[in-house]
C-alpha cells in the first residue's frame, strides 16, 4: 500500500463538521496544508519586513524579491492601470509557489494537485476578469471578442474562436497546474517505488535499484523547478487576462 | 537484461497494486475528482486565501510598498543633496579661483609700482650723485687752474732770483732788480 503513486492524494478529515446546511465542511488534510501555506506566506512576509530596514537584511531581501518580481511582472502586462489588481496576484503567486514547494516534502499534502482548488483560484481570476471589464467598460467589455482588422465575412467565425479561447481559459489555467503537480507527484511516487521493490529483491535488485533512485533524484530536481515555473506561470497568465479587462480593445 | 526484466516486472506488478489499491481503498474513485470532498475543499480555500488576500492588501502590500517608496525617496533626496554639495563645491571653486586671480593681479600691481619707485628713486640719486660730482670735478679744475697760474707767476720771479745769484756769482758785481727784469723780458719776449 505504501508504493501506491495515488495515496498520495487521498483526502482525509481530521476534525469532521459534517452536515452544515447539508454540506461536508469537515477540516481535512487538504485544509490543514491550506492554513500551513497561507499561515508561513503571511508570517514570512510579515516577520522579514517587520524592521521596514532601509537596507534590507537577507529575508527582508526575499520578500521584497517576491514583491517586486510580481510587481513588474504585472506592470509589464497590464500597465500601471493594472497594479490596483496587485494583492490579488501576489496572494495567488504566493499561495500557488508556496503550496507547490510544501507539496516537495515527502508526507506533505499537495494543495494545487487538487482540480478544485486550481480550478476556484483559476474561476476567481475569470469572474474577476468580467467582472471587472463590465464594470469599467460596459457592453464595450464584449469588443474583447471582436478583433480590429478582421474582414467583415470573416467577423462571426473569429468571435465564435474567441469566445471558445476565452471559455477554455479558466479550465486551461487550472489543468495546467493541477495536471503539473499531480503528474509530477505521481512520476516521483513511481520512480522511488522502483527504488523500495527491487532492493527487496536482495543483491541484484540493489545494483538494479540505483537507476531509478537517481531517477528520483533528478525527477526531485525538476519538480522543484516546476513547483517555480508553474506559480509563475500562473500569476503571468493572471496577469495577461487581467491586461483583457482593463484593455478590452486589442 | 536481470535488471531490466525485474523492472518490467516490478512496474507490472506495481501498477496492479495501483489499480487494486485504488479500488479498493477509494472506492473506485480518483481522489482529486471525489466530488463529496468538493464542498470542504472550496469552504476552507475560501477561508484561507480570503484571509490571505485581505492580509495581502491590509498589511503585507501597503508596508512592502511604503518600504520601497522610502527606499527610493531617500535615494532621490541623498542625490538631490549630493547635486547641491558638487554645485557649492563648485561655486567656492569659483570664487577660490577669482580670488586667487584677483590677488595675483594686485600682488602684480603692487609689485610694478614699487619697482618703478625704486627705479626712479635710484635714478634721482644718481643724477644728484652725478651733479654733485660734476660740481666737485669743476671746483677742483678751477683751483688747479689757479694753483697753475700762481705757479707760473712764481717760476717768474724764481727765475729773477736765480739770475740775480748767477749774475752776482759770475761778475761779481752787483746787478739792479729792474735790469734782470728788463733782461728777462727780453728773453722771454
Amino acid at each position: 500500500m505504501a508504493n501506491d503513486p495515488i495515496h498520495q492524494f487521498q483526502i482525509s478529515k481530521i476534525i469532521p463538521i459534517e452536515n452544515v446546511g447539508g454540506l461536508d465542511l469537515s477540516f481535512t488534510n487538504v485544509s490543514l496544508f491550506m492554513v500551513v501555506t497561507v499561515a508561513v506566506t503571511s508570517a514570512f512576509l510579515y516577520l522579514t519586513t517587520a524592521n521596514r530596514g532601509l537596507v534590507p537584511g537577507r529575508l527582508q531581501s526575499m520578500s521584497e524579491m517576491a514583491y517586486e518580481f510580481v510587481a513588474s511582472m504585472l506592470r509589464d502586462a497590464a500597465g500601471t492601470q493594472g497594479m490596483r489588481f496587485f494583492p490579488l496576484v501576489f496572494s495567488l503567486f504566493m499561495f500557488v509557489l508556496i503550496a507547490n514547494l510544501f507539496g516537495m516534502f515527502p508526507y506533505f499534502f499537495t494543495v494545487t494537485s487538487s482540480i478544485i482548488v486550481t480550478f476556484a483560484l483559476a474561476m476567481l481570476v475569470i469572474g474577476t476578469v468580467v467582472v471587472y471589464g463590465f464594470m469599467k467598460h460596459g457592453l464595450k467589455f464584449l469588443g474583447l471578442f471582436v478583433p480590429e482588422g478582421v474582414p467583415g465575412l470573416l467577423v462571426p467565425l473569429v468571435v465564435m474562436i474567441e469566445i471558445i479561447s476565452f471559455l477554455s481559459r479558466p479550465i486551461s489555467l487550472s489543468v495546467r497546474l493541477f495536471a503539473n503537480m499531480l503528474a509530477g507527484h505521481i512520476t516521483l511516487k513511481v520512480f522511488a517505488g522502483f527504488v523500495t521493490s527491487l532492493t527487496a529483491m536482495g543483491a541484484l535488485g540493489i545494483g538494479g535499484a540505483i537507476l531509478p533512485l537517481a531517477m528520483t533524484v533528478a525527477l526531485t530536481g525538476l519538480e522543484f523547478l516546476v513547483a517555480f515555473l508553474q506559480a509563475y506561470v500562473f500569476a503571468v497568465l493572471t496577469c495577461m487576462y487581467l491586461n483583457d479587462a482593463l484593455h478590452p480593445s486589442h | 537484461m536481470f535488471v531490466t526484466q525485474a523492472i518490467a516486472q516490478e512496474a507490472a506488478h506495481g501498477a496492479a497494486e495501483v489499480a487494486h489499491g485504488a479500488a479498493e481503498s477509494h472506492g473506485g474513485g480518483f481522489p482529486p475528482f471525489d466530488s463529496s470532498t468538493f464542498a470542504s475543499q472550496l469552504f476552507w480555500l475560501a477561508l484561507t486565501f480570503g484571509f490571505l488576500y485581505w492580509f495581502m492588501s491590509k498589511v503585507i502590500v501597503p508596508r512592502i510598498g511604503g518600504i520601497l517608496e522610502m527606499r527610493q525617496d531617500r535615494i532621490a533626496q541623498d542625490l538631490d543633496k549630493a547635486h547641491e554639495l558638487k554645485a557649492e563645491a563648485d561655486a567656492a571653486i569659483a570664487a577660490y579661483e577669482q580670488e586667487l586671480a584677483e590677488a595675483k593681479a594686485s600682488a602684480n600691481e603692487i609689485g610694478n609700482k614699487a619697482r618703478d619707485t625704486a627705479k626712479s628713486a635710484a635714478e634721482a640719486e644718481r643724477q644728484k650723485v652725478e651733479k654733485k660730482l660734476a660740481e666737485q670735478l669743476s671746483e677742483a679744475e678751477a683751483r688747479i687752474a689757479q694753483i697753475r697760474d700762481k705757479a707760473m707767476a712764481d717760476v717768474g720771479s724764481i727765475a729773477g732770483e736765480t739770475t740775480e745769484a748767477i749774475v752776482s756769482q759770475l761778475i761779481g758785481g752787483s746787478v739792479t732788480k729792474a735790469e734782470i727784469d728788463k733782461a728777462l723780458k727780453a728773453s722771454e719776449g
